[in-house]
């Protein structure tokens, strides 16, 4: 891996957005992940939706693990701080971040590996803590830097490029984030940008835990056709739920469903969720249900995908915490030292 | 018939110097008496330290309770019993072969013991507390707590306790309680009219109002520490649950809620979160501080072994981390109620790699206090993990110790940090760049300039723009800087402290932490017996070159630290390049804090070696 910087011209005409960045702004560095990698698309859609929302790319940080999700947060937002962390750990991380300053955007990238493996503890517990973030696991059933060993993600039965076969059961983060308490829960594909997009937009409007399961084949080592995980298995099975458009103030409502089959809903931030039906069924708001669907869906071999669950009015750790405005690494002696009176108070008690 | 006193036994006679022994059952509400006890001869102005030896148990197991009083000040433990207060049958043979020869035994007397369970050679005060109880009392947990201020009353009368001094700590603990205030002072009163009934009071052990306390408070280290880290400016704490460190913890919150709260909102200036693991602590932590927030997490030895990737990762990415290690019995589980020194070589080097870490060494909660508020500005001036080593005797014990202090005046260190304003002035930001000199670059926090000073934080290598490099010469670059920091942190650590002996001497001891309080019975005693030795305290490492020139400034060093494989030593031996001969290892590491007496005898007993021993024989 090299870090390689981009041209920084580009063309006179990119389109900008309402700050004036073009799409170029929220950039990284070259990937140096292999080619094709589902990745990558994820890196693109990234950034897609920080330039659609206008974002500050300075007021975004981007926290991973290791592996090789985890280094994709050099090929985007190169104005944004990032921090790769040690494997399994991005949410304690990233929890201690958003303590320290509740005004930044927190994007954790996180892999199968790092957080269904080794960090399926700190996984679960940020997601309890209800950490305003957008936690986003690049899903592709196989550890790619250490070269092919399957993962936790891995359903039964799927077979890897040498022909092993994973006997062990999986683990659905989109089902555990569900009974965890996530506010806002999609699963999504790598290779389905149109839905992505708009997914993260929801995710990073929304106010609390948002997790976004995305399915991201690996080209190298488990995109054989028997693999769940697979381009292949995955377009075959595809079934979205709902197709969503996220519209903050700014933008105008320009889409035009059928009526009945689409719900706008509003986010604490006053964002609102446009959803498009597809499964007329189907009722994001109901965590229990979502949790039905999936299973009984995931039994017939199906990949459920699109806005699953949503609490859109949920509140954050910060909340819960009764935690004061002003973000705590702004506040000085001032605030914080109680000062040599009080001390002498606390002497005097303890004579 | 109770046993009573073999009267030719010479009866210990001492006056405000002595140690008082209580042998309970944990559960048993003894506690709370045994505390008054302490607090009311401090209130007589006399000083005395005390100690809690307890299990890993809620209910049912031995608990002991000993109390040093010393007009002369010394406040650690000494060693031996002037007078046992056993209250428990189940270590009663053990309780009385800790009594010194002449010295008292004070027991429950209510069911006869044969002869055989008593010794010849000391003083048996038996009183009828269970039959006083039951015949006062008809509910069974009065019947248990009662015993306890019972006996407290019997010892007011027997060691001439002022008993106005217990009667006024007896109406300030129970404030806001009023209707447990009359009930408890009758208590006081059932046991101390039986003592002056029965009984020449006072005994050879007692007590004489003095005026050696002065304005010195009685607290212990963790929540001294916790309040330091208030005064301090940490806002963000993070910690699982472990024993001797909770309390710490439980501290921070409990001052935070009370001085911590916005005035107007009443909302937190402050979060803590208990999390899943160690290793959630110190990643909450390394977030938190990565944002410039201070933050602290305390944990003990087990805890300190779960966070040991982490710690590497603040190094090497050098992010600022507070980590309270209050250390006790290891490895593994050890004695988790018992106290050692024994994580000295574990945070040094913690992690895998070439690390080393600053550690501060509190000698007390006093000192607690203050090494909490200069660790969070070490951390920050240095960008580095910073443990402080309490231990469980310091972090759980009550101490009396001069009252704590805050310069209103004094202002956080929070680094380099720059601002907003300086990168917009087009001053070069290099994350990794030695600008000043003294091996530690400038950061920024995250959010703070919109296009310059962003920068990637990995635990990889990299260059010292913090670009991704395998480059071995990037990579020897940045180790080396991380060294001259290391350098660098030499000069902020607190200084060690000397004390030189009343007459020129070849011999030094160092020692640090809890021994301390130990360390000055036991030099005060050699001295009387014409041993001198020259001392220094070590109170952080990197060792300041005043320790390296103190061992080479004497033939041999006794190097006393509470643990087995004498790690401070290694320390030594490992960073200053010290000839091993000259470093002396006295260890005591039985889970007790460390007595004078043991001190002296193992000083004592080596002295003798060294002077019997030809000059080329090497020490045993």
């Amino acid at each position: 891996m090299t870090y390689i910087a981009k041209p920084r011209l580009h063309h006179p005409k990119l389109p900008t957005n309402a700050l004036g960045y073009t799409r170029r702004d929220y950039e990284g560095a070259v990937s140096t992940l292999c080619a094709g990698c589902g990745h990558d698309s994820i890196s693109a859609a990234i950034i897609q939706a920080c330039f659609e929302l206008s974002l500050e790319p300075h007021r975004i940080a981007k926290l991973s693990g290791i592996g090789c999700s985890s280094k994709t947060p050099t090929y985007f937002l190169g104005k944004s701080h990032g921090f790769n962390s040690v494997h399994g750990r991005m949410p304690s991380v990233l929890t201690g971040a958003n303590l320290a300053n509740r005004e930044l955007i927190y994007l954790g990238i996180s892999g199968d590996g790092d957080s269904a493996s080794i960090g399926l503890g700190q996984f679960a517990h940020c997601i309890r803590r209800a950490v305003n973030m957008v936690y986003i696991v690049e899903n592709n059933g196989v550890y790619g830097l250490t070269k092919g060993q399957f993962s936790a993600t891995a359903d039964k039965g799927s077979k890897a490029r040498r022909g092993a076969v994973n006997t062990d059961s999986p683990i659905d983060l989109v089902a555990l984030a569900l009974q965890l308490g996530a506010s806002f829960v999609a699963r999504s594909f790598s290779g389905d940008k149109a839905q992505l997009v708009p997914l993260i937009k929801g995710a990073i409007e929304h106010r609390g835990a948002a997790f976004i399961d995305v399915v991201s084949p690996c080209v190298a080592f488990n995109n054989n056709p028997e693999s769940t995980k697979s381009f292949d298995y995955v377009r075959a099975h595809n079934e979205a739920v709902n197709r969503l458009d996220v519209i903050i103030g700014r933008d105008e409502i320009t889409a035009d469903y059928a009526p009945g089959t689409v719900e706008t809903v509003i986010q604490h931030d006053g964002s609102a969720l446009r959803l498009r039906k597809l499964a007329l069924d189907y009722d994001p708001y109901d965590r229990i249900s979502a949790l039905t669907y999936l299973q009984q869906r995931h039994a017939a071999g199906e990949v459920v995908t699109g806005l699953l669950f949503v609490e859109p009015d949920s509140g954050d750790m910060h909340e819960f915490l009764d935690t004061v405005e002003t973000p705590l690494n702004r506040l000085g002696e001032a605030e914080l030292c109680p000062g040599p009176e009080i001390l002498a108070r606390f002497n005097a008690a303890h004579r | 018939m109770a046993f009573q006193s073999n009267l030719e036994v010479a009866a210990i006679q001492r006056v405000n110097d002595f140690v008082v022994k209580f042998a309970n059952v944990n559960g048993s509400g003894s506690a709370s008496a045994n505390a008054l006890f302490a607090k009311s001869i401090l209130r007589m102005g006399i000083p005395a330290s005390s100690r809690n030896i307890f299990p890993s148990n809620i209910q049912g197991l031995p608990t002991w309770y000993e109390v040093r009083i010393s007009k002369s000040g010394h406040l650690g433990r000494r060693g031996g019993v002037d007078m046992m207060v056993a209250m428990n049958p189940e270590t009663w043979d053990e309780d009385l072969a800790e009594i010194e020869p002449g010295g008292y035994l004070f027991y429950d007397s209510t069911k006869p013991l044969p002869p055989s369970k008593f010794r010849d050679d000391i003083n048996v005060i038996g009183a009828p507390l269970t039959a006083i109880c039951n015949s006062e009392y008809t509910d069974a947990r009065q019947r248990q707590l009662f015993k306890n201020i019972i006996y407290l009353g019997a010892l007011s009368a027997l060691l001439n306790i002022d008993v106005a001094a217990i009667e006024k700590l007896i109406g300030e603990q129970f404030r806001g309680k009023d209707t447990l205030i009359k009930p408890n002072l009758h208590a006081l009163h059932l046991g101390r009219d039986w003592a002056l009934a029965e009984h020449d009071c006072p005994i050879g052990l007692r007590l004489e109002r003095a005026d050696k306390v002065g304005d010195r408070i009685f607290m212990n280290g963790n929540d001294a520490a916790a309040l330091g880290c208030v005064f301090g400016g940490a806002t963000v704490a993070a910690w699982y649950p472990i024993t001797p460190s909770s309390s710490l913890a439980e501290a921070f919150a409990a001052h935070c809620n009370r001085y911590r709260r916005d005035p107007d909102t009443k909302k937190k200036r402050y979060a803590i979160i208990q999390a899943e693991d160690e290793l959630a602590s110190i990643g909450i932590v390394i977030g938190a501080a990565w944002n410039g927030a201070r933050a602290f997490t305390a944990t003990a030895g087990p805890g300190i072994s779960l966070m040991q990737e982490f710690i590497g990762l603040a190094y090497f990415a050098e992010i600022p981390a507070v980590i309270f290690d209050v250390q006790r019995g290891s490895p593994s589980t050890g004695m988790p109620t018992r106290t050692q020194q024994a994580d000295i070589l574990s945070c040094a080097y913690a992690s895998h790699g070439d690390t080393k870490h600053v550690l501060l060494f509190p000698e007390d909660p006093r000192e607690s206090f203050t090494f909490a508020a200069e660790a969070l500005d070490l951390a920050d001036r240095l960008q580095t993990p910073v443990f402080v080593m309490l231990d469980l005797d310091i972090g759980m014990n009550d101490w009396l110790v001069e009252p704590l202090e805050w310069d209103e005046s004094r202002r956080y260190d929070r680094g380099k940090v720059m601002t907003a304003e300086e990168l917009g002035a087009g001053i070069e930001f290099g994350r990794y760049l030695d600008v000043d000199g003294d091996g530690i670059p400038f950061r920024t926090l995250p959010g703070t300039h919109p296009t310059r000073g962003a920068f990637f934080t990995r635990g990889t290598s990299k260059d010292r723009y913090a670009r991704y490099s395998e480059e071995g010469p990037d990579y020897v670059d940045n180790m080396q800087r991380l060294l001259h920091k290391f350098e660098t942190a030499k000069r902020l650590v607190p200084r060690p402290v000397k004390r030189a002996a009343r007459e020129p001497t070849a011999f030094g001891a160092l020692y640090f932490g809890s021994t301390a309080a130990a360390m000055s019975e036991a030099l005060e005693a050699l001295e009387n017996r014409g041993i001198h030795i020259d001392t220094m305290r070590i109170r952080a490492f990197p060792f300041h070159d005043d320790i390296l020139d103190f061992v080479t400034g004497h033939e041999k060093i006794f190097v006393v630290e509470q643990n087995r494989d004498a790690q401070l030593r290694t320390l030594l031996m490992n960073e200053g390049d010290l000839d091993p001969a000259r470093l002396v290892p006295i260890l005591h590491y039985d889970g007790t804090p460390i007595t004078a007496r043991f001190i002296v005898k193992a000083i004592a007993d080596m002295l003798a070696v060294v002077t019997l021993a030809p000059l080329k024989k090497a020490l045993p």
